[in-house]
C-alpha cells in the first residue's frame, strides 16, 4: 500500500493556495427566497475560495443550501447579500461566457435525442463547426467509455450510462469548471463506486475544477481535495476540510487510516453542524 | 426454458388451427360483430320508421292497406301498424323515399355515385367530396398555422398569455351555425365566394384545440432542462427549437386529430347555407327534396373523409415519433 503524504491544511480558511488562482471566490454571501410563509434563508454568510483545478464537495444535510450554493455559482439563483465571482466575473457574465458545466440531480437527456445528439446540443447552441462537433462528441464519449452508444436512444441506456451521457454533454465544450449537482444520488452503490473512479480519473486527465454537491460522506471524502461540510437553518458552511489524500487514489484507499480519519472528521463536522442547528 | 415456451408458441403458430384461433384473439371477429349488430339493428329499425309510408303505398305495391283511411292510419302507432300490415314488411327496405333507408340502399347509391360517376361530375360524390376536403385542408393548415402561432406567443409573451386565452375560448362557445352563414355573407360582399370562405370556417374551428395543446406541449419540458439550457446562455428562440418543440410533439398530434375531425364539421356546416358544391350542400339539397338516401350516402361520404384525416394524422405521427425515437421498440 501507498503512503500518502497528509499535509492537513492546519485551518478551515480556505484561502487560495499559493501560485494557483482561485475560481470561485465567496465573501458573505447570503441568499434569502421569499416564500408565502415568510423568508427562508437558504444561505447566510458563506466565505468560500475554491482554488483553480481542486475537486471541492459540499456535503450536508438536505435543506443546508449546497444545491443553492451550486445554483448561485452557475448564476441559476441569484444571491441576496455579500459578493460572489466565478473566474474573475460575476456568475452570470461566467455563465453567458459558458465557463462551466453542470450536471444535475438526473440525467435530463431528451428522449427525441441519440446519445451522440444529446452530448452535440450544447455545441449546437453554441455555434461549433460541424466538424468539429462530431470530433469532440466522439473525444467526449471516450472519455465517458460511452463510444459504442453514440447513435442508441437515452431509454435503451442504463441509468448509470445516462448520468455517464449527461457528463459528457457537459464536458463537450471547453468549459474549465465542473458543477456537479448529487449527479450519482440516484445510482445504486456499486455503480456509483466505478462512476465515482472513473470521475476521478477524468478529473485528473482534464485538469478541470469540479464542485461536487452530495450527501454521501464516502463519496465527498472519496473524490475531494477539499470539503465544504455546512448545515441548514440558515444555510451556511461550518468547517472546510483540505483532504490530505494524494490526487491518485485507489478505491481500496478507502480501507486506510487516513480516509477514515477525514471521514471522521467530516462526521464530527455535520454533528457539530446540527448541534448549532 | 423460455426458449422452449417460444418454441412451444411457434409450433402452435405453424398450424392451421392457430391461424382461426387468432382471428378470434385478434381484433377481427370483435369489430365484425359489432358491425353486424349494428346492420341488424338498422334493418331491424326501418320497419316501424317506414312502415308508414310503405303502407301508404300499399296500392302501388299491391296489397290491402289496413285500416283503410289514411286519417285513422296517421293516429296508429308504428308497431301497430306494422302487426296490422304484415305484408308491408318486405317493401319497408326498398323505398324510394324512405325515412331511414336501408343499408343497402345506402351502399348501392355510394356505389353508383362513387365508382359509376366521373371524379369530375355535379351528381358524383367525389366531385363533392374533393370540394369538402380542398376546404377543409386549406381550413385545417390555417388552423395549425395560426394555432402555432399563438400557442407560442402565448407561452413567450406574457401579455398574450392573460389575454389570448379567454377569447379564444369565447370564440369557441358561439355555435358554429350561427356564425357560419355570417361569414359566407361577409366573404361574398368583398368578392371572396368559394373555397376560402369554407375554409375559414374551419380554420376558426381548428385553431381552438391546436392552441390548447400546444400551449400545454411547449411548457411540458421540466425546470431542470429549461435551467441546462440557461447554462448553455441559449435564446429564447434556441429554447424553443430545440427543447419546446420537440417535446410538444405528442401533444401536437393528439390536438390535430381533434382539429381535424373540427376542420370539417366546419367546412361541411359552412357549404349548407352556400348550396352548389360540396357535402354539405348535397346533404342540403338532399333535406329538400326528401332524398333521404342521398343524405345518408353524404353522410357516410363525410364520415369516410374523416376517417381518412385521421389516418393520415395517425401516419404522419408514428413515422415522426419513430424518426425522433420517442417510440420505444
Amino acid at each position: 500500500m501507498r503512503v500518502y503524504s497528509s499535509e492537513v491544511a492546519a485551518d478551515g480558511d480556505n484561502v487560495a493556495e499559493p501560485g494557483r488562482s482561485s475560481v470561485v471566490e465567496a465573501r458573505g454571501l447570503g441568499l434569502t427566497f421569499q416564500t408565502a410563509d415568510g423568508p427562508v434563508h437558504a444561505l447566510k454568510d458563506v466565505n468560500l475560495t475554491i482554488p483553480s483545478g481542486s475537486f471541492v464537495s459540499f456535503i450536508g444535510p438536505s435543506g443546508c443550501g449546497k444545491t443553492t450554493l451550486l445554483r448561485a455559482i452557475a448564476a441559476l439563483e441569484h444571491p441576496t447579500d455579500g459578493s460572489l465571482s466565478v473566474n474573475g466575473v460575476s456568475p452570470d457574465a461566467a455563465r453567458r461566457a459558458r465557463a462551466y458545466g453542470y450536471v444535475f440531480q438526473a440525467a435530463g437527456l431528451y428522449p427525441w435525442r441519440s446519445i451522440a445528439g444529446n452530448v452535440r446540443l450544447p455545441l449546437e447552441i453554441m455555434g461549433y463547426p460541424k466538424s468539429e462537433m462530431n470530433a469532440r462528441v466522439g473525444k467526449v464519449l471516450d472519455l465517458v467509455e460511452l463510444s459504442g452508444f453514440a447513435n442508441k436512444y437515452p431509454w435503451q441506456l442504463s441509468g448509470g450510462m445516462q448520468q455517464r451521457a449527461s457528463i459528457a454533454r457537459a464536458l463537450a465544450f471547453d468549459a474549465d469548471i465542473l458543477l456537479m449537482d448529487e449527479p450519482f444520488g440516484a445510482l445504486d452503490e456499486i455503480v456509483r463506486d466505478r462512476l465515482n473512479d472513473e470521475l476521478l480519473g477524468l478529473w485528473r486527465r482534464t485538469g478541470k475544477t469540479i464542485c461536487f454537491v452530495t450527501h454521501s460522506i464516502p463519496e465527498a471524502v472519496y473524490l475531494s481535495t477539499k470539503i465544504v461540510v455546512m448545515s441548514p437553518r440558515p444555510g451556511r458552511i461550518t468547517e472546510v476540510i483540505d483532504s490530505p489524500l494524494a490526487n491518485e487514489r485507489p478505491l481500496d484507499i478507502r480501507d486506510t487510516p487516513e480516509f477514515i480519519e477525514v471521514a471522521h472528521r467530516v462526521r464530527e463536522g455535520l454533528k457539530a453542524g446540527h448541534g448549532d442547528g | 426454458m423460455a426458449d422452449m415456451v417460444i418454441d412451444q408458441e411457434r409450433a402452435i403458430h405453424r398450424s392451421s388451427g392457430f391461424r382461426v384461433a387468432r382471428l378470434f384473439a385478434g381484433a377481427t371477429v370483435p369489430v365484425l360483430a359489432v358491425v353486424a349488430a349494428i346492420l341488424a339493428i338498422w334493418y331491424a329499425a326501418c320497419v316501424p320508421m317506414n312502415i308508414h309510408g310503405t303502407v301508404n303505398l300499399a296500392r302501388v305495391h299491391g296489397f290491402e292497406a289496413v285500416p283503410a283511411s289514411r286519417g285513422e292510419r296517421r293516429d296508429i302507432g308504428a308497431f301497430a301498424l306494422v302487426s296490422r300490415n304484415p305484408a308491408a314488411i318486405p317493401f319497408v327496405w326498398s323505398e324510394e323515399k324512405p325515412r331511414l333507408p336501408a343499408p343497402h340502399q345506402v351502399g348501392a347509391e355510394i356505389w353508383r355515385t362513387v365508382a359509376l360517376t366521373a371524379p369530375n361530375d355535379r351528381r358524383g360524390l367525389v366531385y363533392h367530396a374533393w370540394t369538402t376536403l380542398s376546404a377543409t385542408a386549406l381550413g385545417f393548415a390555417i388552423g395549425i398555422g395560426l394555432g402555432v402561432a399563438l400557442a407560442i406567443g402565448i407561452v413567450h409573451n406574457r401579455a398574450m398569455d392573460l389575454s389570448v386565452m379567454p377569447w379564444a375560448i369565447a370564440s369557441q362557445t358561439i355555435p358554429i351555425l350561427a356564425i357560419a352563414p355570417m361569414v359566407i355573407v361577409v366573404f361574398a360582399s368583398v368578392g371572396l365566394t368559394g373555397l376560402l370562405p369554407k375554409a375559414f370556417i374551419a380554420a376558426y374551428l381548428s385553431f381552438f384545440p391546436v392552441v390548447v395543446g400546444m400551449v400545454k406541449g411547449l411548457r411540458s419540458p421540466d425546470a431542470m432542462q429549461l435551467d441546462l439550457l440557461r447554462t448553455y446562455n441559449a435564446s429564447a428562440f434556441q429554447v424553443l427549437m430545440r427543447l419546446r418543440l420537440p417535446a410538444s410533439m405528442p401533444y401536437l398530434f393528439t390536438s390535430l386529430k381533434i382539429g381535424a375531425a373540427a376542420s370539417l364539421v366546419g367546412t361541411i356546416v359552412g357549404e349548407l347555407p352556400t348550396g352548389g358544391a360540396g357535402l354539405g350542400a348535397r346533404l342540403l339539397a338532399g333535406s329538400y327534396y326528401g332524398q333521404t338516401i342521398q343524405i345518408w350516402s353524404a353522410l357516410f361520404v363525410a364520415a369516410f373523409l374523416a376517417a381518412l384525416l385521421m389516418a393520415v394524422i395517425g401516419a404522419v405521427q408514428g413515422v415522426t415519433l419513430r424518426r425522433m425515437g420517442m417510440v420505444q421498440g
